[in-house]
């Protein structure tokens, strides 16, 4: 048993759990397969740069070795990108529930809209500057 | 560097007239016509040189490993149509000024017009193809702009969308042709390109190189069959038609035939494709020309006729029909753009342009018929103006043309244009402003002001005096261009109006003669052209553009069928085979690197993320619980960040973590917590098999890659540089801001762009359907009688300065220990965070100092500045520099221009993050339409009120 099994293992875990979640019909449960998507795919690009431990890319001369930084450098960035990306979704998801009244990613069940409300079209909100 | 200055003051132009937007239409029209002149000026200051056989140039690599170079220069070629471009653009902005009418935007119309200026220019200076390409498409798009400028107009519209597809479609081939072209000649400079002459002839590539540099050039100069555009276009305000329709963007694809003549005419392939196409759009443009009721229509079609004629005089091949050439580019410029200006001065002062209810307009309009006739004569062929002169010579270059051993074709084609161009000539001149004066004008005619008469008259003026004098004028021009075009000393030619009793002469008179004979019958000719079946372009047009739109309807249905989870499955699927058959392709070798033990908390570890993988799944439809699932592997793959060497990753998996949970949970707030219908048991099956194929799939991949040993990574390089290149010792960090800090820039742009997307989906989601849904909203939760619980709020104002400490201090030590930009960035954010979560969003949001946008925009202006800030020394953009210095108490202190962009990145994180999530909570809280905390520690505000919840 290796750890390399181990992290490879674990990757096609989290992948098929989110390729089902994707494919799966509430909004919701896209977003939570995207995020674990990211993991996943963040996971196997920082293992691109093969596993090491105890080796952190802090450069030291007397240091008796290094693990890649790149993939590292790599991942991190798209670490924060995919929290963005999840952000993005998911508001989406809400606009969309808000819009039609269903969290279907087909649409299905949509619901006509409250009709007794009384939001106004153009609330009187300071813009934003 | 004066010519590159030159290229660049159109730009500048288009700049200063859009920043200048709210000043008055004087200050932008002198704005853009002082742009004009200073780069006019510039280009006469090195005419004489130019002239006298000095090319001036200039050079600066680009793209060094795609062969693309900055680089431009002027020979008498180039020089004589920045001349053209840049003197008559004066002259239209001048009457653009005057024209344009007061509801018409001025700035965005000279916006357009610099642009397209800058573009044109361009073209004509270019040295390198690529950088020519990227010009001549640039025409294209100021040209849709323009064209459409009275975007209220359907016929601007469509004229624009027409011009747009054809000229860029033939853009493209052009693209193609001369990539081929560089690729034969070995270089993609001209001024290389042009001494390959013999190389590119002798290639079997030749052929295609030609064909489709012929289709972008005759798209562009609209020659026949791809000459319906031009007319269309007319719907363009009438000082876009006078420049770019008859003086400029329209000669382009002349220019270009003109600039490759030496390495591309002279083959019989050339000839008859250049010759032919050039007399038959010669012939098909005047006849059209002449039986066109709207004066626009008909000097549209006259152009198109002699932008035929100078193609078929580059495609007879010969210098002297070069000549020729050159001459009547020079000639047609001023009479045509003249004619156009005082379409519009008709069309303006009397309000119709149609010809047949115009007439009579000579006493009521001196000075506009003044110009009408001579530009008109002109255009007609008929001493002692310019474009008799240009047109003799043309007639005597065509009898001598044999075109498939029939010694009549050409001549008789030719003689029979010049009559139709005759006979519309006349018309133009006798049929608006003579005969009988009429009573239905729609409006009472009078001759314009000074500003819309003179830069016509000016035109008119350079006709006459071309006319007389030829030699003393333009023959100092026509020399030396024509030597550039030919590439050789130019034959004798004499520039003058009396050749003696040549063929041509006669051919002259006759055409003449006959032009005012069909005139004088046009009434029959009408009636004879009327049974003439034409085929109507845009019909056809319209039939192509319809069945492309169909096909690609067809494509995208097919593909996209409307429902995500069908268009997921193909792209799993999909990607799955791809990546099996890559597989097949390239094979694997053995393992080669020997892999590491896993300890017993390693196992542990894995066992506690299956678990969390399969419990969000099972879980996925109970929300909640799917979150708190969710989290646990998040927290997993962050201590496997830790344990496997990946410091700052695991810092910033653990921030991030923090963000996404925060965010899913006000998200779920909002979002129904009852779940759909679960789909069918055989969906699930059929799903839970893909995903565990692709699962298997790349956990397989990922283990072959793991326990293969790497093939000489650049890492070494990046470990090596870190310290004396970047200044720091943590590698991640040294190459987020500098070894990729281009990258980094990009990421930080695009966080920011998620930001404010999310901002503007949330900010419009109050309105509407989404809002009295919002306003319908009922919390489905059992909600906590207390709603800012005082040992919370307590906590995180005592915690909020020291997580900024925390935050700040990863952010200093970034560069050499875990830490850095983002992970400060996700501190902060998570410190303010906590504010919102413990005090309320409304609490929290009065008391922040800042904009976010601000804070994104700061963050990425930062950034920006301390790249730029290289530049100034010389450097590359982003290279960062550093510098020790000794701080008394502190010690040692590392200074670098790296740690301004890891600013900028901070506050760009920051600022992203607090918008999508402030927005989200503010959202929330509309919702639940709570009431604000006014006081410091006012953990409920309903309280005081004696209504407990």
């Amino acid at each position: 048993m290796t750890v390399e099994l181990l992290v490879a293992s674990a990757i096609g875990v989290m992948t098929a759990a989110g390729v089902y979640l994707c494919l799966r019909g509430s909004t919701f449960s896209v977003v939570l397969g995207l995020a674990m998507l990211s993991y996943a795919i963040n996971a196997f690009l920082f293992s691109m740069g093969r596993l090491v431990v105890d080796r952190p890319p802090i450069y030291d001369p007397s240091a008796p070795g290094f693990t890649d930084p790149l993939p590292q450098a790599l991942v991190l960035t798209a670490i924060v990108i995919a929290f963005g990306m999840t952000a993005l979704v998911v508001v989406l998801a809400l606009r969309s529930y808000l819009e039609s009244g269903t969290d279907d990613v087909n649409g299905a069940g949509a619901e006509p809209p409250p009709a007794d409300g009384d939001a106004p079209d153009d609330p009187a909100e300071p813009p934003c500057t | 560097m004066i010519l590159l200055l030159t290229c660049m003051l159109p730009f500048l132009g288009a700049l200063a007239v859009a920043l200048a937007a709210r000043t008055g239409r004087n200050t932008q029209a002198i704005l853009a016509g002082a742009a004009t002149s200073a780069a006019l000026v510039l280009i006469l200051l090195q005419a004489p040189q130019v002239l006298a056989g000095t090319t001036s140039a200039f050079a600066m690599p680009w793209v060094p490993a795609l062969g693309l170079e900055a680089s431009l220069f002027m020979d008498p070629l180039g020089l004589m149509f920045a001349g053209l471009i840049l003197g008559i653009g004066i002259l239209i902005i001048t009457y653009a000024r005057f024209y344009l009418a007061a509801e018409d935007s001025m700035p965005r119309f000279l916006t357009f017009l610099m642009l397209f200026q800058g573009a044109m220019l361009g073209i004509v200076l270019s040295d390198n193809v690529l950088l020519l390409l990227i010009f001549w498409e640039l025409t294209s798009l100021s040209s849709f702009l323009l064209i459409g400028f009275w975007s209220h107009k359907a016929e601007g519209r469509q004229g624009a969308r027409m011009a747009l597809a054809v000229t860029g479609g033939g853009g493209l081939a052009l693209i193609a042709g001369l990539l081929i072209l560089g690729r034969v000649a070995g270089s993609y400079n001209l001024t290389d390109i042009l001494l390959a002459g013999l190389v590119i002839q002798g290639s079997p590539l030749y052929t295609p190189a030609l064909v489709l540099i012929l289709v972008g050039c005759f798209a562009k100069s609209a020659q026949f069959p791809f000459h319906f555009w031009l007319p269309r276009a007319m719907a363009a305000p009438t000082p876009v038609s006078a420049y770019l329709h008859s003086a400029t963007m329209v000669k382009a694809g002349v220019f270009l035939l003109a600039r490759l003549w030496p390495v591309l005419s002279g083959t019989e392939l050339w000839f008859y494709l250049v010759a032919t196409t050039g007399m038959v759009t010669m012939f098909v443009g005047a006849a059209i020309a002449l039986f066109k009721d709207d004066l626009k229509a008909l000097l549209a079609y006259s152009t198109v006729s002699h932008l035929g004629l100078l193609t078929m005089l580059l495609g007879f091949g010969t210098p002297m029909a070069a000549v020729v050439a050159v001459f009547h580019i020079l000639n047609h410029a001023t009479f045509k753009a003249a004619l156009f200006m005082n379409a519009g001065i008709v069309d303006h002062e009397v309000g119709t342009r149609d010809v047949r209810r115009l007439g009579g307009l000579v006493h009521l309009m001196p000075i506009a018929t003044t110009i009408a006739v001579v530009a008109g004569l002109s255009m007609a062929g008929l001493p002692p103006f310019n474009g008799f002169i240009s047109k003799e010579m043309m007639l005597e270059e065509a009898g001598r043309t044999v075109w498939a051993e029939l010694t009549w074709l050409i001549p008789l084609v030719a003689t029979l244009a010049a009559l139709l161009s005759a006979a519309y000539s006349f018309r133009y001149v006798s049929h608006v402003f003579f005969g009988p004066r009429r009573h239905d004008y729609p409006r009472a005619p009078h001759d314009p002001g000074a500003g819309l008469w003179g830069p016509p008259a000016v035109l008119a003026a350079l006709v006459v005096l071309i006319g007389f004098f030829p030699a003393t004028i333009a023959g100092p021009l026509v020399q030396p261009v024509a030597a550039a075009v030919i590439g050789a000393e130019p034959p004798y030619f004499a520039l003058k109006m009396w050749h003696g009793f040549t063929p041509a002469l006669f051919m002259s008179v006759l055409a003449v003669a006959g032009g005012a004979a069909v005139l004088w019958r046009h009434g029959e000719a009408v009636r004879m052209w009327q049974r003439v079946p034409v085929p109507d372009a845009k019909r056809a047009f319209d039939a192509v553009v319809a069945a492309l739109v169909g096909a690609s309807r067809v494509v995208t249905d097919t593909l996209h069928t409307g429902t995500l989870q069908r268009s997921l499955f193909v792209l799993f699927a999909a990607t799955f085979l791809l990546a099996v058959e890559g597989l097949s392709v390239g094979g694997l070798g053995g393992a080669t690197r020997a892999g590491i033990p896993a300890s017993g908390v390693a196992v542990a570890a894995w066992l506690a993320l299956v678990a969390g993988a399969v419990a969000v799944v099972v879980s996925a439809r109970q929300r909640f619980l799917a979150l708190i699932y969710i989290s646990v592997i998040g927290l997993i793959v962050s201590l496997g960040f830790v344990y496997l060497s990946a410091p700052d990753l695991a810092l910033t998996q653990i921030s991030v973590e923090v963000v996404t949970i925060l965010l899913l949970l006000l998200a779920l707030n909002l979002l129904p917590k009852t779940p759909q219908p679960t789909s069918s048991r055989l969906r699930r099956a059929r799903d839970a098999v893909l995903a565990g194929i692709v699962g298997a799939g790349v956990g397989w991949l990922a283990l072959a890659v793991m326990t293969r040993a790497p093939r000489d990574p650049i890492s070494a390089f990046h470990w090596a540089q870190a310290k004396p290149g970047g200044g720091g010792t943590n590698v991640v960090n040294v190459t987020l801001v500098d070894f990729r800090g281009f990258d980094t820039f990009g990421e930080i742009i695009v966080l920011g762009i998620a930001a404010l997307a999310i901002y503007a989906l949330l900010k419009t989601a109050v309105r509407g359907v989404a809002g009295r849904r919002l306003l319908a909203w009922v919390p489905e939760t059992p909600e906590s009688p207390e709603r800012h619980p005082m040992m919370l709020v307590v906590a995180s104002r005592l915690v909020l300065p020291i997580a900024l400490v925390v935050g700040l201090f990863l952010f200093l030590r970034g560069h050499n220990l875990p830490g850095g930009g983002f992970i400060a960035g996700l501190v902060f954010s998570i410190a303010l965070l906590v504010q919102f979560m413990a005090s309320g969003y409304a609490w929290a949001d009065a008391r922040k100092r800042l904009e976010r946008h601000t804070l994104i925009a700061g963050g990425v202006l930062v950034a920006a500045a301390t790249g730029l800030g290289s530049l100034a020394f010389g450097a590359p953009f982003l290279t960062s520099t550093f510098e020790y210095i000794t701080w008394p108490l502190v010690g040692q202190f590392e200074l670098a221009s790296a740690l301004l962009f890891d600013v900028g990145v901070s506050l760009a994180v920051v600022g992203a993050v607090l918008l999508a999530l402030g927005q989200l909570a503010n959202l929330m809280q509309r919702a639940a339409r709570l009431e604000v905390d006014a006081e410091p520690m006012d953990i409920d505000p309903t309280r005081g009120a004696g209504a407990v919840r």
